[in-house]
């Protein structure tokens, strides 16, 4: 633990990459941290105060370290299954799927988002790994299937329960007249749009279990598009530490802390993303690790804890036995501004993981009580489609 | 009275052989919304540079150190309440523990008001 942890200017500093927002974050007096490898911003007027903005209206996230990647050529979506868990040739012009990218022994390499676009697979991937990912699916694919890491494009969310509101303000215009206006999408869709003669790719998504948008725009227009973003009353620019705490008490797991390659996706309690028709007939790497863990249950798994008092359990803290003896894990900890207590996710053994279930927690040497409660903590605000509603 | 500060954002307060500890405003201004404190218990004997407390942020948790050596008399029973005392009066109301002074010779390598502000200022 660092004293009064605050990050002051070290040498890593020298080597960060630098987003094509960097000036406008700091113009709008964003505190600059390292984060997987660039330098972006952590808060601006404040965590709990952006964080409570967010569930009330719109915020703009800066999410441009992630990778953005088009995969195409012939039958991508049946090679790219592969690897991936997920009924990819599935999935409908238009239509986004959460997966997983797996290593040979069905480890979690990197969650991700894949849109099928109609003439590519687009993927977003998680920033401080990209680079891996990118190695690793070249390595995966066969030579026909050609990898384009959008390097050229920035990538924002608007989240929020006012973000459709705002984003209809923008005169953000279908790429062709008949198609649906930004504000028709559902939750998981996506398509091409116009905007001042820019071309974005908008999804209905996100990672901070509110309604909202993901935009994938030129990195030359980012700036004027956050700037009339921003402009809207409705719309505040936030930090990476409102969108841990979002992303948090929408019960969502983070890549490096609660997965990581040792950990299974059943275990990662993402079993939602192994689809019906692959568990059936397997063919993705790990599968029969993972097919034989889906059947017969995982020895630990991830789940959500209420902390009795006041104090946070961060990352790093343990789940220990009546003996004392370390049976788990605390992989994402914090203090939930929504409930104004603290929460936390963990691995504990699979018998133990049951809603209601009192365990004890130790976090530098001092014993913390804890009860296994269901997720998300804060209900999630997506703008579903109704039943019976397909494209 | 006199007030004394650290190059890791303590202040101490000192009457007599008396003294109260908290975090300086550039602290709790870095550190952000404060949401739990831990204080040391009374009678704890500290040593300077010493681990004495705890202040959690939305973010992440760090230490506070003994600026002295000396014994805890008492701890700022109102930050359990309200941590966000640290952020709304770091130098006042939201100290975080008060201690008897073992060897008074240690502030005069503290930082006084003004060339605290200069360390600051410069950071």
């Amino acid at each position: 633990m660092s004293h009064l942890g605050f990050v002051t200017m070290d040498e890593n500093t020298e080597n960060l990459g630098l987003l094509p927002l960097n000036n406008w974050h700091i113009a709008r007096g964003g505190r600059m941290v390292p984060f997987a490898g660039y330098s972006m911003p952590v808060q601006y007027e404040g965590i709990m105060a952006e964080h409570l903005w967010v569930r009330e209206n719109a915020g703009l996230f800066d999410v441009s370290h992630m990778g953005q990647l088009q995969l195409s050529g012939p039958d991508v979506a049946a090679k790219l299954e592969a690897i991936l868990p997920g009924d990819i040739s599935a999935l409908k012009a238009g239509k986004m799927r959460y997966s997983l990218l797996l290593n040979n022994d069905g480890g979690i390499l990197d969650d991700l988002m894949v849109t099928n676009t109609g003439h590519n697979l687009y993927m977003v991937v998680n920033g401080a790994v990209k680079h891996g990912d990118i190695a690793y699916l070249r390595k995966k694919l066969p030579e026909d299937i050609k990898i384009n890491h959008m390097t050229d494009a920035a990538l924002l969310a608007l989240q929020g329960p006012k973000a459709a509101a705002a984003i209809e303000k923008l005169g953000i215009m279908p790429l062709q007249p008949d198609w649906p206006q930004v504000t028709d999408l559902y939750f998981m869709d996506a398509a091409p749009f116009m905007w001042n003669g820019v071309a974005l790719g908008i999804s209905r998504s996100g990672y901070t279990g509110e309604d909202g948008f993901e935009i994938s725009i030129p990195a030359e227009h980012a700036m004027e598009f956050a700037d009339a973003l921003c402009a809207l009353d409705e719309v505040k620019p936030i930090g990476l530490g409102a969108r841990d705490s979002l992303r948090l008490e929408a019960g969502l797991p983070l890549y490096g802390h609660d997965m990581n390659p040792e950990i299974l996706p059943v275990s990662a309690d993402l079993s939602f993303a192994i689809s019906k028709k692959r568990r059936e007939e397997g063919g993705f790497s790990g599968a029969e690790k993972i097919l034989n863990e889906l059947e017969n249950g995982p020895v630990k798994k991830r789940v959500g804890l209420s902390i009795d008092g006041r104090q946070p359990v961060r990352e790093g803290a343990v789940v220990v036995n009546g003996n004392g003896a370390i049976i788990g894990n605390v992989t994402s900890g914090g203090f939930s501004p929504s409930l104004g207590r603290p929460i936390a996710m963990a691995y504990v053994p699979t018998e133990l993981a049951v809603e209601g279930q009192e365990i004890i927690l130790e976090q530098r040497g001092k014993k913390i009580p804890a009860t296994i409660t269901k997720m998300p903590f804060v209900p999630q605000n997506y703008h579903r489609a109704p039943r019976g509603v397909s494209k | 009275m006199s007030r004394y500060f650290s190059e890791d954002h303590e202040w101490i307060q000192v009457s007599g052989t008396s003294a109260t500890v908290g975090i300086t405003d550039y602290a709790q201004g870095q550190l952000g919304d404060v949401v739990y404190v831990e204080t040391p218990e009374e009678g704890k004997a500290l040593t300077k540079g010493d681990d004495a407390a705890v202040v959690e942020s939305v973010k992440a948790a760090s230490d506070v150190y003994a600026p002295v050596d000396g014994t805890v008399t008492e701890g700022n029973a109102a930050l359990a309440d309200n941590p966000a005392l640290v952020n709304s009066d770091p130098e006042g109301e939201g100290w975080f523990f008060k201690m008897e002074l073992s060897d008074a010779s240690q502030l005069e390598t503290m930082m006084d008001e003004a060339a605290y502000k200069a360390f600051v200022e410069g950071l």
